[in-house]
């Protein structure tokens, strides 16, 4: 569309200040985590061109985020792995064979897709409490796959719902087992699907904040956003070490952001959209 | 048994054995603890002795208890900021950046898109420190001369939900825009066309083509900040914990904290029935709205 000089100008203009709105928070920690400890009377040793990665090494140190970032690259790793599998299975099942009930087992796995944790949790937490099963890795992890599992079924149906029936159709006369398929037909040609759906739990399971609180107490199970949160309740030394912790916590989905974006933004949308 | 027609040989039964691990793993941990949270808010427990049967009691006390309806209004409060607010500035951001093709389109997206992938606890950490009585906001202000404005935000009576709410705000600007753009990118030229032909200026454009064209947008990011509204909690429990007093309490942290710290727990399951009942049905009115899009 043919717009104005003036008008070109005044978009860039509110691009600018959205984008510089958008990421005022995110520079504000990633500033005060470079700049000098706050904590040691802003004492600048150690800097390097006025910025003091060191922090970061100190935070791991004070703030235990080794031991968390292990918790949740365990817990992340442990939901994708298992609600990937369960999801391929299950929606394949949805996807393209026919079957009775099928319609309703649809709809139930709608219904975890929309489902708060806060209502689900409570029962939870006292029932696994009779069981022995609180403060285990198990209560972090398959609460977390039930939610990804929900809304990967539903993910990869779609996604073998629009794929060719010709193909499967045409494998099943050579005479390939479903299983096979499956695999060596119809996953291949699904990773795209496969990986947005990977990384929309791994975002969602290392940045899930209620279901640790509530399911563990120990510390060497808590994850990164849990160990963050206790961190800033007991650290009131200043803000450049907890910073510097927010920063460790929020990088590796952050990074993962950056290099694979469209498939953060198509499957939030998309999946948005479906639900 | 009559089984659906479809191309001979196609696999049946089968399905249900492809379907079973999936479906075992998600009965037993949000279907069989939905049910329990029903059953449990018929009950006076708190979670170690005895339970006694309440009745309604624990549904009544969410109409009638104070405390209650006051989180249930902070959560009103805060789906103007985080649905009403953003979408309203989205539309207009998205309209505006639609109609002239700018360079570094994509280089914005990715940055307003940020903060949904950012863990709330972190946003949290930063929005305290912006928060601060030494911090971002108040220098900004100090900075326009509107020093009597200054305070320390999440600390204050009146200005502290406001103030979470304002965080919803900036979170879910990027999703709404970027949702917006999507849908308008999708409006095919000549309508623009047709309507300036008509003599159409930039607003008669906006309210006569954009703004139809996007009503199926427009009811996706109205459903999910509302219900990012009613779903808030790490925000609220890392920044204020429910304070001053219990002036940012919501419906969520009512739950955790009846559930987990006051020993309430018939009570905090009947809120979470409600809750979800609250989003399930917005959730089923957006369904019906896509698939009416769809045809």
């Amino acid at each position: 569309m043919r717009v104005s000089r003036a008008e070109r100008t005044g978009n860039y203009v509110i691009l600018i200040a959205f984008a510089v709105f958008a990421l005022t928070p995110i520079l504000t920690v990633l500033g005060a985590a470079l700049g000098p400890d706050d904590a040691a009377g802003g004492v600048t040793s150690g800097g390097v061109l006025g910025l003091h990665p060191g922090n970061f090494g100190q935070a791991w140190d004070i703030g235990h985020f080794g031991s968390y970032l292990r918790t949740s690259l365990l817990v992340s790793t442990t939901v994708v792995v298992v609600s990937l599998v369960l999801s391929i299975l299950a929606g394949y099942a949805l996807g393209t064979m026919r079957f009775r009930g099928a319609t309703v087992v649809f709809y139930l796995f709608l219904l975890g897709i929309m489902m708060p944790s806060e209502a689900v949790l409570v029962p939870l937490y006292y029932d696994l409490r009779a069981l022995g099963l609180t403060d285990t890795v198990w209560a972090v992890v398959l609460p977390q796959v039930a939610q990804s599992v929900a809304f990967g079924t539903f993910w990869m149906r779609a996604y073998f719902r629009s794929s060719s029936r010709a193909l499967v159709e045409a494998a099943r006369l050579d005479g390939a087992s479903t299983w096979r398929i499956l695999w060596q037909v119809l996953v291949p040609l699904a990773r795209p699907a496969v990986v947005t759906l990977t990384v929309l739990v791994f975002m969602w399971t290392w940045n899930e904040f209620l279901i640790p609180l509530v399911m563990v107490t120990s510390e060497n199970l808590r994850t990164a956003p849990l160990g963050l949160a206790f961190f800033q309740g007991q650290y009131t030394q200043g803000f450049t070490l907890l910073a510097a912790g927010a920063c460790i916590v929020a990088t590796p989905v952050v990074l993962l952001y950056v290099f694979l974006q469209r498939h953060f933004i198509a499957g939030m949308l998309e999946g948005a959209v479906r639900e | 048994m009559a089984t659906p027609s479809g191309p001979p040989g196609e696999p049946r039964r089968i399905a249900w054995l492809y379907l079973l691990p999936a479906f075992l793993v998600y009965a037993a941990f949000l279907l069989y603890p939905l049910g329990r949270a029903v059953q449990i808010s018929f009950y006076d427990w708190n979670g170690n002795t005895l339970a006694t049967w309440a009745g309604l009691s624990n549904y009544a006390d969410v109409v009638t208890d104070p405390a209650l309806r006051a989180s249930f209004g902070h959560a009103l409060v805060l789906m103007l900021f985080y649905a009403v607010l953003p979408t309203v500035i989205g539309l207009g951001l998205a309209a505006i950046l639609n109609r002239a093709k700018v360079r570094g389109l994509a280089f914005f997206r990715t940055v307003v898109f940020l903060p949904q992938v950012v863990a709330m606890v972190v946003i949290a950490v930063a929005w305290r420190r912006m928060y601060a009585p030494d911090g971002t906001v108040n220098d900004l202000l100090g900075a326009i001369g509107l020093d009597s404005l200054t305070r320390g935000w999440l600390g204050d009576y009146t200005a502290a939900l406001p103030a979470v709410g304002f965080i919803g705000t900036w979170f879910e600007i990027g999703l709404v825009t970027v949702l917006l753009l999507a849908g308008m990118g999708r409006i095919p030229g000549e309508l623009y066309e047709a309507a300036r032909l008509d003599g159409a200026g930039p607003f008669r454009e906006f309210f006569a083509v954009t703004l139809p064209s996007v009503r199926g947008e427009i009811s996706v990011a109205l459903t999910l900040t509302v219900i990012a509204a009613l779903r808030t909690f790490d925000l609220v429990y890392v920044t204020t914990r429910g304070g001053p007093g219990t002036s940012t309490s919501v419906p969520s942290f009512e739950v955790y904290n009846r559930a987990f710290q006051q020993g309430r727990v018939g009570s905090a399951a009947a809120i979470a029935v409600v809750l979800t009942l609250i989003i399930f049905a917005i959730s089923f009115g957006i369904t019906r709205i896509a698939e009416r899009d769809d045809r």
